[in-house]
């Protein structure tokens, strides 16, 4: 064979590899846009579901997930960015350091199911938070560190040394460097990466199973120590647990498409966020 | 050594310099002179650059290096304990070799240095940053547009801004380190324009590997070579009828 000729399989062989991968997503996409849209309707959006979720809407399960989603990034994004901040500012970078990155890595490959566990354990029953939004918003917390540490140091690493030089050199001390130097050409790609995170929490079904799901609610939640309903596992037990599952399908798939676009969202917004201020910083 | 007239405003006593096990600087002594421009030269990794930064403790921030010797400024070993590094670099600016602007507008620039040591009165700031820009100047071609950001200067500019910026904190010694190397030629000459202008008022340590530079702008040269201060002195003299072999060797462009 030429070496031209094996040059065009090869060619079109990673081609067709990356073009599957667009199908594939696709068809998901439009499987659930398909199915979904017939079911998704305002009452959908705004009712509370009825008969165990068969009939009515899933208000409780938006709410819930959203009333997650905010919780997860207030109480991760200032843990995430401080110990960002310590990693690549202040620890002197040695052993110690390497020790704490591997730790990073191997928390970010800890299964979910793990997560849940440890905030069933940790939050609901040794702080007697209880099976609560609190202990879910926590418990998705750690799970999304990893995910925000690694993308807060590498925000922080994109600012030059050179304009941390120049500050230090006027005397400016550390933390004034890093606060009027370094954070505000750096939150941007922090934010972006702790609204990636989030839009992974909020498809999270096994922690929140543990630590705060409720299988059925049909009312709003009124604090941070009651429990609610999530869209992740509120498709679970419309697709399994339900004695109809046939019947309702057109459910399963309104609850999918709006889980969807609530983190296609989420998503969204993290890229506009990112490509406006790129904007504003350039060097 | 050679004596100075003017006062010394800076003396280096035996200062050995690491990195880590790596010794950069090997017992090096020598007097730098009030309001007087100071070359130092040398190839590159000779350690001129690290000598320099010495002076303001800027090698503080690299993890594992070490200090020997003293550096004393107006008497006072900067290496001292307790020595308060803030008010150090107040005193000693810096502009470095790529300029370095802060991604903000010309204004901010420069009275970053004043707000953080604390001025937030508006109308002296406001002053502070055109006294700052008319001595590096760069007032003229930047006073109608003291809010725009600064990285939409040229080159040549930014370079000036840095070195306003290093003003505004009113040191008494400025180091620059090859503040010219990365400009073209007409910057490059209003750069060295700026620094006999400013050397009436600032002691001047600057770096350079470019000797007509050297000859051009400074009173007194110093010669670095493998981390060894190999020979320092009037620069005239130094040019003409250097006392080492080396120096010799190097000047006349035969290595280096």
């Amino acid at each position: 064979m030429t070496n031209s000729k094996t040059e065009t399989i090869i060619f079109w062989f990673m081609r067709s590899v990356t073009y599957s991968i667009v199908l594939i997503i696709a068809y998901i996409i439009f499987r659930i846009i398909y199915l979904g849209i017939p079911a998704v309707n305002w009452e959908f959006l705004t009712a509370m579901p009825r008969k165990s979720g068969a009939e009515g809407g899933i208000l409780p399960a938006i709410v819930g997930t959203l009333c997650l989603m905010t919780g997860t990034i207030v109480v991760a994004l200032p843990l995430g960015m401080a110990a960002a901040i310590y990693l690549s500012e202040y620890a002197r970078q040695g052993k110690f350091t390497q020790v704490i990155r591997m730790a990073i890595i191997t928390l970010a490959g800890v299964p979910s199911i793990v997560f849940g566990l440890f905030g069933l354990g940790l939050f609901v029953i040794f702080l007697n938070f209880g099976s609560s939004i609190l202990s879910g918003c926590l418990t998705l917390a750690c799970m999304i560190l990893p995910i925000i540490i690694a993308s807060s140091e590498e925000a922080l690493r994109a600012v030059p040394l050179g304009i941390r030089q120049a500050s230090l050199a006027m005397g400016a001390t550390k933390w004034q460097t890093i606060r009027t130097n370094v954070l505000p050409y750096s939150f941007s790609g922090m934010l972006t990466g702790s609204i990636l995170g989030v839009g992974r929490a909020a498809g999270e079904t096994a922690p929140v199973l543990l630590t705060v799901a409720a299988f059925y609610l049909p009312k709003l939640p009124k604090s941070v120590f009651d429990q609610v309903m999530c869209l992740p596992y509120h498709l679970y037990i419309l697709a399994t647990q339900h004695p109809d599952a046939d019947k309702i399908r057109p459910m399963q798939y309104g609850t999918a498409l709006v889980l969807l676009t609530l983190v296609l969202g989420i998503n969204l917004i993290a890229i506009i966020i990112r490509s406006k201020i790129r904007k504003k910083y350039k060097w | 050594m050679v004596k100075i007239k003017n006062k010394s405003k800076v003396v280096v006593n035996n200062l050995s310099f690491y990195y880590g096990d790596t010794q950069a600087l090997f017992d090096i002594s020598m007097d730098i002179p009030q309001k007087q421009v100071t070359a130092l030269i040398g190839p590159s990794g000779c350690g001129k650059s690290t000598f320099i930064r010495n002076i303001n403790r800027m090698n503080d921030t690299i993890d594992g290096t070490r200090v020997e010797g003293e550096i004393l400024l107006d008497g006072n070993n900067i290496y001292r304990k307790g020595m308060n590094i803030v008010e150090l670099r107040k005193n000693i600016g810096m502009v470095f070799q790529k300029s370095n602007p802060f991604p903000k507008s010309i204004f901010d620039n420069v009275a970053y240095g004043p707000r953080i040591h604390g001025e937030k009165n508006k109308s002296r700031l406001a002053e502070t940053v055109e006294k700052s820009l008319k001595g590096a100047a760069l007032w003229d071609e930047v006073k109608d547009r003291l809010d725009q950001n600064a990285m939409g200067l040229s080159g040549g500019q930014q370079q000036r801004l840095c070195i306003a910026r290093a003003l505004a904190i009113e040191p008494e010694v400025l180091l620059m380190d090859e503040p010219a190397s990365a400009l073209d030629p007409r910057s490059t000459a209003r750069i060295e324009d700026l620094i006999g202008l400013l050397s009436q008022d600032y002691t001047i340590v600057i770096v350079t590997h470019n000797m007509q530079q050297a000859a051009r702008v400074s009173d007194f040269t110093a010669f670095f070579y493998e981390g060894e201060l190999i020979e320092t002195g009037p620069t005239d003299e130094m040019f003409t009828k250097p006392k080492k072999q080396k120096t010799e060797d190097y000047i006349t462009g035969r290595f280096g």
